[in-house]
């Protein structure tokens, strides 16, 4: 039994080298379908990271008239923190609002000139809302509106609540974002369809050269696991290398591109890589060594018939 | 040891030749020489015994064994019985002559201490000590036969089945390996082969079986080619 598995592996490693080229033609193929699914993996990741960006920008800003007493405005800021849907509340005082309008509007002349004829601070304090869920928005909102209807006619506290303004363009980008997936989805589907496809194929060819010589072993009496078992290694030997070939192409890759999809994504892709090593490296040697063992064991069993 | 009783083959597209109403016997340690024209029925006739091929009708005995009601999972048990030589050789072509003798023997599950002893013993009565380490390729087609026939004795099988072992070979090479197939039986393993070559078989002086059409026409203890 022992001697029988190790007869196996020797054969299979042999078998790898003397077939060298249909060896690196099987490796070749694989490693395509591999960085095919790597890719889709990295695109899928910028795709979540962005969408989770912008949910989690997603406020409500409550705007305050500009001579609100800082007594009115605290009360609020506390009933607000202790709603449960309710995760943050970030204040921003009049003076930092109009710090932050300066610093926004620097080279903009009209804008620094208009502020310096009115002689004082026209902008009121803000709280920022940020809910646990996204669709908690809803509600917090409504809550915020029956409190300023509730304000005395003369005296009033809140000046303006932007949820609904911001609503929109946040549902359109969620939509699209959502749409984006759904479709890359589809597109991952179909290219992992065809590179495993491919990937059969190229095995089967690969085997198709040896059928000769399984015909041969079974006129000698081999029995079929010691025939089949050299072309199932050699299958795994393939996914194996196609695998750590597909790691080390990344490298590279997402050092070139880390940074601008850090730009534009808000996440480091080469970052991404590192600090997920061990899952990436599961997932694409894990379907390499399974694409080459069915592949090749699918392929030998065709022949092993009659 | 074989036993034909009433064996016939009829195939769909007429490609093949068939076999009609074949019954015959052989026994422990016989030379049996299977002689007649191209499409005769010759080389289905052996693929019957080596249950490469099944009859349409009748039953083909190893022993008390129907062959062709083995079990697919038990075939190749069976198969390590009886060793064959066809006439291309039908070596592995990615490894070497010792290679291809020692595999007959992995594959048959023997100790490396067996295969290391019997391996060079069976290159040896080939007289192809010196070739053993190389490819296929590099041996000349009477080489390529020996090994085969190396091959086919390794595991000491109660039968060689030999198709056309000289087909592809010049006179001399012919010669060689029909001193060593009559070598071998001289030791104790029975031998049925097939031929073409008149000289080999008036050589053996053993018995043929002469077939025409499928069919058995001729059987003489020791017989001459007579076509």
């Amino acid at each position: 039994m022992l001697t029988g598995f190790r007869r196996i592996v020797r054969a299979g490693f042999v078998g790898f080298w003397r077939n060298a080229y249909v060896s690196l033609a099987s490796v070749f193929v694989l490693t395509i379908a591999l960085f095919v699914i790597g890719s889709t993996m990295f695109l899928d990741q910028l795709l979540t990271t962005s969408l989770n960006t912008i949910q989690s920008k997603v406020d409500i800003n409550v705007y305050f008239v500009p001579d609100a007493s800082a007594d009115e405005i605290d009360r609020i800021r506390d009933v607000v923190s202790a709603l449960p849907e309710v995760a943050q509340v970030t204040y921003t005082s009049r003076e930092a609002a109009l710090e932050e309008y300066r610093t926004r509007n620097q080279g903009n002349e009209i804008a620094l000139q208009a502020l310096e004829e009115l002689n004082e601070n026209p902008l009121g304090a803000t709280i920022a809302i940020q809910a646990k869920e996204t669709s908690q928005y809803e509600s917090v909102a409504r809550y915020l509106d029956e409190q300023k209807a509730l304000e005395e006619v003369g005296a009033p506290v809140i000046d303006v609540i932007n949820y609904a303004r911001n609503k929109d363009s946040i549902d359109t980008l969620t939509n699209i974002i959502n749409a984006v997936e759904r479709t890359s989805f589809f597109v991952m589907i179909v290219l992992l369809l065809a590179a495993t496809l491919i990937t059969f194929n190229t095995i089967r060819l690969a085997i198709y050269t040896s059928r000769e010589e399984i015909a041969i072993m079974r006129l000698v009496g081999a029995s079929n696991m010691f025939i089949r078992g050299p072309f199932m290694l050699q299958g795994v030997m393939y996914g194996l290398i196609a695998g750590l070939l597909t790691l080390a192409l990344f490298y590279p890759i997402l050092i070139w591109i880390g940074p601008e999809t850090a730009d534009f994504f808000e996440i480091n892709l080469f970052d991404y890589y590192l600090s997920n090593f061990q899952t990436i490296f599961g997932v694409i040697v894990g379907i390499g060594v399974t694409l080459g063992l069915v592949s090749s064991t699918w392929a030998v069993t065709r022949y092993l018939r009659t | 040891m074989i036993y034909f009783d009433n064996v016939s083959k009829h195939y769909a597209d007429g490609r093949v030749s068939g076999l009609e109403e074949i019954t015959f016997q052989v026994a422990p340690k016989e030379f049996v020489s299977i002689v007649g024209h191209s499409g005769a029925g010759k080389t289905t006739l052996l693929k019957m015994i080596i249950a490469e091929d099944s009859p349409s009708s009748g039953t083909v005995f190893y022993e008390s064994l129907d062959i062709h009601r083995i079990p697919r999972s038990k075939l190749p048990q069976y198969r390590r019985k009886i060793g064959t030589i066809f006439q291309d050789f039908k070596l592995l072509p990615h490894k070497t002559a010792y290679e291809n003798v020692a595999f007959a023997m992995e594959a048959n599950g023997r100790t490396d201490a067996e295969i290391a002893e019997n391996v060079p013993q069976a290159l040896a009565l080939v007289d192809l000590e010196d070739k053993a380490f190389n490819f296929p390729h590099e041996l000349s087609g009477g080489e390529k036969q020996r090994v085969a026939i190396a091959r086919a004795i390794v595991n000491q099988p109660d039968i060689i089945i030999a198709d056309e072992p000289t087909g592809n070979l010049d006179p001399i090479a012919t010669y060689e390996v029909v001193q060593i197939l009559r070598k071998i039986n001289d030791l104790g393993t029975t031998v049925i082969m097939t031929t073409h070559n008149k000289g080999v078989v008036d050589e053996i002086e053993r018995r043929v079986i002469t077939m025409d059409e499928g069919r058995i026409i001729r059987d003489d203890a020791d017989g001459k080619y007579v076509l």
